[in-house]
């Protein structure tokens, strides 16, 4: 057997294939069927996000940071946000941290939804996608109401949200949480002990939590490997460690266990947000009484010289942050997101960086893959639930 | 755990450094220390030690205060310690043309941040394994988050040649970027 060619053969997986979840490009070295080597190469949506917030006003950075990640949108602006109110030093009414706590539970849902939609579907399971994006559709119309956009509504802002909350919101909100939990059992009916799926994800994929620690991995990944970090128990923020929930978390760290764990997270937002719900008054206060960030109401806008003149001042100049830092991590969908932003002081930001949990779950790739075979690629990738405009930015 | 906690836990392990505590707007939750680029790496693995374990990366990024300050960038680093429930930031003030050490040995999920730093601050990391432009084309000019590179760049359009490598360029690229194998196959 000793002329047997046992060359390599690389294969071009990406930037345009379907199931690489945007454009991620993989250079894959097979031997066989099995993966010896991968180059993942990124940077094919580098839009330099960074870049253009240092040029904005500080208010004009909310709607960059929500088109990073674009599944998980407002948690991206909540990161921002609250970095931002901690240079600043305010404090939010708790109806403010309430509804900020709701937005972005319903975003983890509506990202989740998405992710189990695309990845049940590149394993083979194509209903799972047709459920699913038909209760996300019932999200997209409820951030219509809240801010007139379906995808990045720009709702949180610094300071507050933008305005109150619309007639019906909350009603159709509870209506959803209502719906969503019988609609999961159907998920699960339908694949959690699906015998096809248990082979293609169970043992696959497996990466060790230490493993995680190391490469920056925090969020479903970390915890369906065993670890119990989650930001929003290890460093509370908008008041969640008033809230009762359970981090979700498993053992195997497999594709499998990712999935369980993100199917969980989504009953544990259910619950998290009909607490928040509970705690939502009817009229209330929806953004800080800071005079610096916060425009005056309409009313005074018309009648009052002063609020006139703050108005003007919010709306052109618009407001100043003292020199300072700030670093506040957000438990996103896909793990830690966190905004470090640096202001010296003026109207515009120094610097604006979002840590993305895409970005090293990309670099990480090779720990999945490499002795696996090509088949699983794609069930890895979709385990890891990239999101590319998050990791390119 | 404030900074100056920190700071007297790490000193012992590292000789000669000088460390400095430094005030920022979160510092309740991450303390900020500064530490020269020479005693980095030395700073990194003790704060990895007992009693502190900042076993997780978090983040790298970097910060330009052209022409505002000398040295020009903070190279910012972020830990966690995931059962500790604790954090730290990490600094280091750099000039232009200053190398940092690289963190990827220590935490390897640095790797590609420090890449992201070369990339669009121009920021060079000694002893990286690896250090090529990772959101830019490979043969782009400049450093696009320098505070003295421009917003908005009017560039004539480039017309590239059809990709046309020899087969030597090909295995070398291919050999540069194989990632070492967990398990050596026997070609049995």
């Amino acid at each position: 057997m000793a002329d047997v060619r046992t060359e390599t053969m690389t294969v071009n997986m990406g930037p345009q294939h379907p199931s690489t979840h945007g454009v991620l490009r993989l250079v894959l070295e097979l031997d066989g069927e099995t993966v010896v080597s991968v180059m993942p190469t990124i940077g094919f949506l580098h839009t330099g996000i960074e870049k253009t917030a240092e040029q904005k006003k500080w208010q004009q950075v909310i709607p960059l940071v929500e088109r990073m990640d674009y599944l998980g949108a407002q948690s991206n602006s909540l990161a921002y946000c609250l970095s931002v109110e901690k240079v600043l030093g305010l404090e939010m009414p708790e109806r403010v941290s309430a509804l900020r706590v709701l937005i972005a539970e319903l975003q983890r849902i509506s990202s989740h939804l998405v992710w189990f939609g695309t990845h049940a579907m590149e394993i083979g399971a194509i209903t799972g996608m047709l459920y699913a994006f038909r209760e996300r559709e019932i999200l997209m119309n409820l951030n219509e109401l809240l801010g007139g956009f379906r995808f990045f509504p720009s709702y949180i802002r610094v300071g507050g949200l933008r305005e109150d909350i619309p007639r019906g919101y909350k009603e159709a909100v509870k209506a959803f949480l209502d719906r969503l939990p019988g609609k999961l059992d159907e998920y699960e009916t339908l694949i959690t002990k699906n015998p096809i799926w248990l082979d293609r994800t169970r043992g696959v994929g497996v990466i060790s939590y230490e493993d995680c620690c190391k490469w920056g991995l925090y969020g479903p990944i970390a915890r369906a490997a065993g670890g119990d970090y989650d930001v929003r128990r290890a460093f509370p923020y908008c008041n969640y460690d008033t809230y009762e929930f359970d981090v979700i978390g498993a053992s195997n760290g497999d594709v499998y266990d990712r999935y369980l764990t993100r199917m969980a997270e989504m009953r544990e937002s259910v619950k998290i947000c009909n607490q928040a719900l509970d705690r939502i008054s009817p009229v209330g206060a929806w953004a800080c009484d800071d005079k610096r960030v916060v425009p005056p109401p309409k009313d005074q806008v018309y009648t009052e010289m002063e609020a006139l003149i703050q108005h003007f001042l919010i709306y052109s100049q618009g407001f100043t942050v003292p020199a300072g830092e700030a670093y506040v991590p957000v438990e996103g969908p896909r793990g830690e997101h966190g905004c470090y932003i640096v202001s010296d002081g003026t109207n515009r930001p120094c610097r604006v960086h979002m840590r993305s949990p895409g970005l090293m779950a990309c670099q990480a790739l090779h720990k999945f893959i490499v002795g696996g075979m090509i088949a699983d690629v794609i069930a890895v990738i979709g385990s890891l639930d990239v999101v590319m405009g998050d990791v390119d930015r | 755990m404030t900074a100056e906690e920190i700071i007297a836990a790490i000193a012992p392990a590292v000789p000669g450094a000088r460390f400095e505590a430094l005030a920022s707007s979160d510092s309740a939750v991450t303390p900020s220390l500064l530490v020269s680029s020479a005693h980095l790496v030395a700073t990194c693995q003790a704060l990895q030690g007992p009693g502190l374990e900042f076993m997780a990366f978090s983040d790298v990024t970097a910060v330009d205060f052209h022409p505002n300050r000398d040295p020009r960038f903070d190279v910012v680093y972020h830990f966690v310690s995931p059962h500790r429930r604790t954090r730290v930031r990490v600094k280091v003030r750099v000039n232009l043309d200053e190398p940092v050490p690289t963190l990827s040995e220590l935490y390897p999920g640095a790797g590609w941040p420090e890449r992201e730093l070369y990339d669009l601050f121009g920021i060079v990391f000694d002893g990286h394994a690896d250090l090529r432009r990772l959101m830019m084309p490979d043969d782009w000019e400049g450093y696009p988050l320098r505070k003295d590179y421009p917003v908005q760049l009017r560039k004539d359009a480039q017309t590239y040649m059809p990709l046309q490598i020899t087969q030597e360029e090909f295995q070398a690229s291919m050999e540069r970027d194989r990632y070492q194998r967990t398990a050596p196959k026997s070609k049995a």
